[in-house]
């Protein structure tokens, strides 16, 4: 390279990313630390370990799979040079095979190269049955996978799979290195300590002090694939506390450059923003609160192990034009300005994102108490003995509203109960510890699944983009019940022929725009038309960067730190 | 006394193997699970599965005898391996902890060097300021100094340290900018910078529960110092002609000492059990965290053998409390 | 002989009228009783005085925003929280249940304390199991511990009580439950030196029975550091309440007790200070309330004080 090309090649760079020049040429591990702080600390650095959110992005740091997903939600690659896709050649016509091509000269942060069987050995790890993988469910539907050549990965499914980037795709599933996990398969995962903690990976960084629940502290990986980066030399993720004191720390005493969901009432953002010496981010991805209703009888008069189950059909919500009305009374843009600010936004589907999957469903958004009150006379329902409460054949329209303990959420019940109260309907409120409600303990009738309750409120993502596996909870083997220990995830107990006729059709759709037109209408089913979920609030990551730092770009659909090789110190 | 303390060290071994069995059950039947805080997307199946490779599956009992077994044999065998650098223990499975798979030693290893600096500190630093104030406030009964004792001690028993360690998160770390609000673990004091460093990340937590110590002591000093005062003693004392000093510091103190005693006998055991929401509140992430996050993720295996250590203190700090009552006054006899 | 002339035709005096009178004496003690009273009678009668509903929140979204976060002003004497509730409403409606839950829960607490305490010191036979049953409730782990006590009871309780009692007796025993042990341990140390003293032996020797000896003899002797475990046993028992309707064991989550009222306002500190000055000056003057009454008991039913 002569002095001409060098000095073209600078000026281009710098005309081209004026935002992002000192980036551009800096050198790597030139910036010092970076400090980045979790409120919930991580507790182990391999996400086939403990798919807590934490955990699988603090190994985001360390440990990569073949491709993730970038801000917009679009696939990138990252160990492989392109997306594979039916027109490349990469993925089988018949939609049974995809074929990853690995980055030539790709190495492992010990020097060693990354070749085809650490991703072979990375899936048989994850598949053993002793092993208890918490990401198993990603390997679903794969026949083999196979090293073709060194460079080579081939996955064939078992039928035809429209979607197949679940597999090595997103910080939840990356790639092991095969020497150093080779003696940790089976039942032996569980004690590799060292390896669980220590995994040697290809991303920017490298553990260098692991204390649990406490404090990662990791220095640039000397090998990673590019030379320059990353910016900085060493990072500190910190765990503890709470969302407000996290948000404190970098908004208010500048101690930290970084806080994960720093998810606080909007009357603080503004205050803490004024601090001066960070800002929140947001970005918004399909992550919908909302009240989930109950379309069976969890009345305590009933026998045990008949409550809350498709035998007793709830004498109350079984009537749509009821759910119908509860959503009618529910102002949703006074519940975003008074728990969310900017990180939500009204919500009338439980579908929200990515574009091409959202229903145009906006009925919801207007409150009308008038109308919610119209159609409960016409349901049958009027205050006859003149207490307020609505009454029918002697049973008041009386609703029991749970949800965990979570100051935004009690704000919210006693908002909805307010609300609900104007149309005759009564609410009692009852609030869980999270770890109980969200814990699935089938002895406990405080959880989710048991839903002894006529309404909660909750939350629900899914990973990745494609809304299939979370569409496919809404099926009948899907209801949890005292049959099945009260696993199940379809809480609604909806079961709906109609529905799964759909779901079916779905899964064998692999044309986009097709599978679009599924999606919607049974997001319409679930809301506007059958009112099973009432979606409330569509809620953003809300983090919080300090203004020295730079390069960061807030990501809903992968790790948070997905892109943390290009993070920098403004200087 | 030395038959008693015999007596009672060998008592000791059946009631914590007890203490241990009921911790173990009550663990067992406290709801949640040690799923809840993996996300709801995981389907049922995979938690079912990785229950199982956790072992959590297993019946109460085969658990309960595993536990026993790692930590009564396998985790001393690897203290000895670790000495002599035999091979004891082999390749059995330590306690390890269902969060996080590390074995629980290991983060109580880990997790003692802050919450010993900082919780202990704090009581040591509570004890030396209760004790002067709770004889001097005895002594000056009803003076203004009392009365402002007993002001400050009340109102610092209604307000929680969730609400001091804000409060003075936000006076001192967000207003003032003197002191961090977040607790370096990492950090090892080596030459005067860092120690310097190492008493201002300490100072706020220090204050709020040295504070919250010496509420409670003082006030035992003060009452059981009153009580002494206007005993006879005192008065034949006196009446002896003895100095101010001797009569309250050497007679009326030691007498006092009993309930005092007592409550810093009941206390230390907690240093190590630590101090949940100030750790939290300043993110100094010792025992106490370890604990209420072991406990809401039903971690059992560390839930378990954190309570247990702790009930070996606590049966151990009660015995000492029990000699130093037979000390203070001799008449106290157990045999 | 005139002085033992002019005893004799003096009325007997009852002890407790005696009592009373030092305890008039006492400054302290009578404006804690003051205070005390008008906490009382501010929880009772001021709800009906100040009748608005505690958990109303205005439907109308516009007026709901317009009175959130109010600063105190005629039309709402303490301000409004972030929902835009009445905080003078909040304050009396927690304040029935928080001093009813202090109160009962320390007496729970105190009287299972002093019975273990006493019981243990006087009979040797007693002191093993009683002390190491106190060890073993010491090591246990609290939270788990009150979440199956809650799980096990709840309903069975809501079921016989009806659910609002039912909560209250469970909340309350579940507080008692859990906090005697320090009692307990004071007492029997404090019980263990008495013992020996020689008013005991003497009492002993002329025959006085176990019940005699313990109301007579010992309790009164321990009453300072029972005071003591009591004055502090309120304040943690009012907090205690709060952090179970925290983990959602306690009352409703609308239900505003003064401790769930403290725990919300450290949230809104920074911006409100009001939020928690009111809960929290509450708790601390029914703590510095029964403090001052206890100080002034303690002297009064001390015959060498009351002598003076």
């Amino acid at each position: 390279m002569n002095i001409r090309t060098a000095l073209l090649g600078t000026t281009a760079a710098a005309t081209a990313l004026i935002g992002l020049a000192p980036a551009a040429l800096a050198q790597r591990a030139t910036d010092g630390n970076v400090n980045i702080l979790y409120f919930q600390a991580v507790s182990v650095m391999n996400p086939y370990m403990s798919s807590g959110t934490k955990d699988v992005h603090g190994a985001s740091l360390v440990i990569e799979p073949l491709a993730g997903f970038n801000e917009k939600g679009d696939l990138i690659p990252r160990l492989v040079s392109e997306i594979p896709s039916i027109e490349n050649g990469g993925i089988s016509k018949d939609l049974t095979t995809i074929t990853w091509k690995l980055t030539p000269g790709l190495v492992w942060s010990d020097g060693t190269p990354v070749t085809a069987a650490d991703a072979v050995f990375t899936y048989e790890y994850c598949t053993n049955a002793d092993m208890g993988c918490s990401q198993a469910a990603r390997f679903t539907g794969i026949k083999t996978v196979e090293a073709v050549d060194p460079q080579t990965i081939k996955i064939t499914f078992t039928a035809p799979k429209p979607n197949p980037f679940n597999a090595f795709v997103g910080a939840a599933s990356p790639v092991l290195q095969k020497a150093q996990f080779a003696a940790c398969t089976g039942a032996a995962a569980q004690a590799c300590t060292e390896q669980n903690t220590r995994p040697i990976g290809t991303g920017p960084f490298t553990v260098t002090d692991f204390k649990v629940n406490d404090v990662v502290q990791l220095a640039a990986n000397p090998n990673y694939r590019d030379p320059a980066k990353p910016a900085f030399a060493t990072v500190t993720l910190k765990g503890g506390g709470d969302a407000r004191a996290s948000a404190r720390a970098v908004l208010e005493t500048g101690e930290f450059d970084y806080a994960w969901n720093t998810q606080i009432n909007p009357e603080f953002q503004a205050q803490m923003a004024a601090g001066g010496k960070g800002e929140l981010i947001s970005a918004f991805s399909n992550n919908v609160e909302r009240i989930e209703l109950n379309l069976t009888d969890p009345s305590p008069d009933l026998p045990e192990g008949e409550r809350s189950t498709i035998k007793n059909p709830h004498p109350i919500l079984s009537d749509v034009r009821v759910r119908k009305a509860l959503s009618m009374a529910i102002d949703r843009k006074l519940l975003v300005e008074v728990g969310y600010g900017a990180a939500g936004r009204p919500t009338c589907n439980v579908i929200p994102a990515p574009a091409i999957y959202a229903s145009p469903n906006t009925d919801c958004l207007v409150q009308d108490v008038e109308g919610a009150k119209a159609l409960l006379d016409q349901a049958g329902w009027t205050d006859s003995n003149g207490d307020g409460i609505r009454d029918k054949d002697g049973k008041k329209l009386s609703l029991l509203f749970q949800t965990s303990v979570n100051a935004v959420r009690q704000d919210f019940q006693a908002l909805v109960k307010g609300w609900w109260s104007q149309i005759g309907v009564e609410a009692e409120l009852k609030a869980i510890e999270p770890s109980v409600f969200f814990g699935g303990d089938p002895g406990t009738p405080d959880t989710y699944q048991r839903f002894y309750a006529e309404a909660q409120l909750d939350t629900l993502d899914y990973d990745g983009t494609d809304p299939e596996s979370y569409l496919a909870q809404y099926v009948c083997g899907n209801i949890p019940g005292p049959g099945n220990g009260w696993r199940g995830t379809n809480i609604n107990r909806l079961c709906d022929p109609r529905y799964e006729e759909l779901l079916t059709q779905l899964s064998k759709t692999s044309d986009m725009n097709e599978r679009a037109k599924i999606v919607i209408s049974m997001n319409n089913m679930l809301t506007k038309d059958g009112y099973v979920s009432i979606p409330l609030v569509d809620r953003a990551r809300l983090s919080a960067k300090a203004k020295t730092l730079g390069g960061v770009v807030l990501n809903a659909w992968d790790s948070e730190l997905w892109n943390v090789s290009d993070w920098y110190r403004i200087k | 006394m030395l038959t008693f303390v015999i007596r009672r060290l060998l008592l000791a071994i059946p009631t914590l193997l007890l203490i241990s069995l009921v911790i173990f059950l009550l663990v067992d039947l406290a709801p949640g699970s040690p799923m809840s805080e993996i996300p709801r997307t995981v389907p049922p199946e995979v938690r079912e599965r990785m229950m199982q490779a956790m072992g959590a599956n297993e019946p109460v009992v085969v658990r309960y005898l595993l536990w026993l077994r790692q930590f009564f044999l396998i985790e001393p065998a690897y203290v000895i391996d670790g000495w002599l650098g035999s091979n004891l223990a082999g390749d059995a499975q330590r306690v390890l902890s269902w969060q996080s798979r590390t074995p629980v030693f290991d983060i109580i290893g880990q997790r003692l060097p802050q919450t010993m600096m900082v919780i202990g500190t704090a009581y040591v630093l509570g004890i030396l300021i209760a004790l002067p104030i709770g004889i001097y406030s005895a002594y000056r009964q009803y003076s203004w100094f009392d009365q402002l004792g007993t002001f400050v001690a009340m109102v610092g028993s209604s307000v929680p340290t969730f609400f001091t360690g804000v409060l003075l998160i936000i006076v001192f770390s967000v207003n003032l900018g003197w002191f961090p609000s977040i607790y370096d673990t990492t950090l090892q004091v080596t030459d005067w910078a860092s120690f310097k460093k190492q008493v201002m990340q300490m100072a706020l937590p220090v204050t709020v529960l040295a504070l919250h110590n010496a509420t409670e002591i003082s006030r035992y000093m003060r009452s059981s110092m009153l009580e002494n005062l206007g005993q006879d003693y005192v008065r034949t004392a006196r009446a002896k002609g003895m100095g101010e000093r001797v009569v309250v510091l050497k007679h009326v103190l030691r007498n006092s000492l009993i309930p005092v005693v007592t409550v810093i006998a009941l206390g230390i055991p907690t240093i190590f059990g630590g101090a949940i929401i100030a750790e939290q509140v300043f993110k100094v992430n010792g025992l106490g965290t370890a604990l209420i996050g072991a406990i809401n993720a039903s971690d059992l295996p560390t839930v378990q053998t954190l309570t247990f250590i702790f009930a070996v203190l606590i049966v151990f700090f009660n015995l000492v409390a029990d000699i130093l009552y037979g000390i203070l006054d001799p008449r106290i006899r157990y045999d | 002989m005139t002085d033992a002339a002019a005893t004799l035709v003096e009325k007997p005096r009852s002890h407790w009228r005696d009592v009373w009178l030092q305890f008039k004496t006492h400054g302290g003690a009578l404006g804690g009783m003051f205070v005390f009273l008008a906490l009382i009678a501010f929880v009772t009668v001021g709800p009906f005085v100040w009748a608005v509903d505690p958990t109303y929140v205005n439907p109308d979204a516009a007026k709901m925003i317009m009175t959130r976060n109010k600063p105190p002003s005629f039309e709402w004497p303490l301000g409004t929280d972030q929902l835009g509730r009445d905080m003078l409403a909040r304050v009396m409606a927690g304040g029935q249940v928080s001093i009813a839950v202090g109160l009962v829960a320390m007496s729970i607490a105190v009287f299972l304390g002093t019975t273990v305490g006493v019981l243990a010191g006087l009979f040797k036979r007693l002191d093993g199991p009683l002390m190491r049953l106190t060890d073993l409730v010491l090591a246990l782990p609290l939270l788990p511990l009150l979440l199956v006590m809650v799980f096990l009871f709840r309903d069975a309780l809501a079921r016989a009580l009806g659910p609002e009692t039912g909560t209250f007796v469970l909340i309350v025993s579940a507080i008692g439950a859990t906090s005697w042990m320090q009692a307990a341990r004071i007492v029997r140390g404090e019980v263990l030196a008495l013992k020996e003293r020689e008013f005991v032996l003497a009492a002993r020797s002329i025959g006085t029975p176990p019940h005699r000896m313990i109301l007579r003899h010992i309790l009164p002797n321990v009453i300072s550091p029972v005071m003591v475990a009591a004055t502090l046993g309120i304040a943690s028992a009012i907090i205690t309440e709060s952090a179970l309707s925290f983990l959602g064991l306690g009352f409703p989550p609308d239900f505003p007790t003064w401790g769930r009222l403290l725990f919300e306002g450290v949230e809104y500190m920074q911006l409100y200070p009001q939020r928690v000055l009111w809960p929290g000056l509450a708790i601390s003057l029914t703590v510095l309330s029964v403090n001052y009454i206890g100080d002034g008991l303690r002297d009064a039913l001390d015959p060498r004080i009351r002598g003076r």
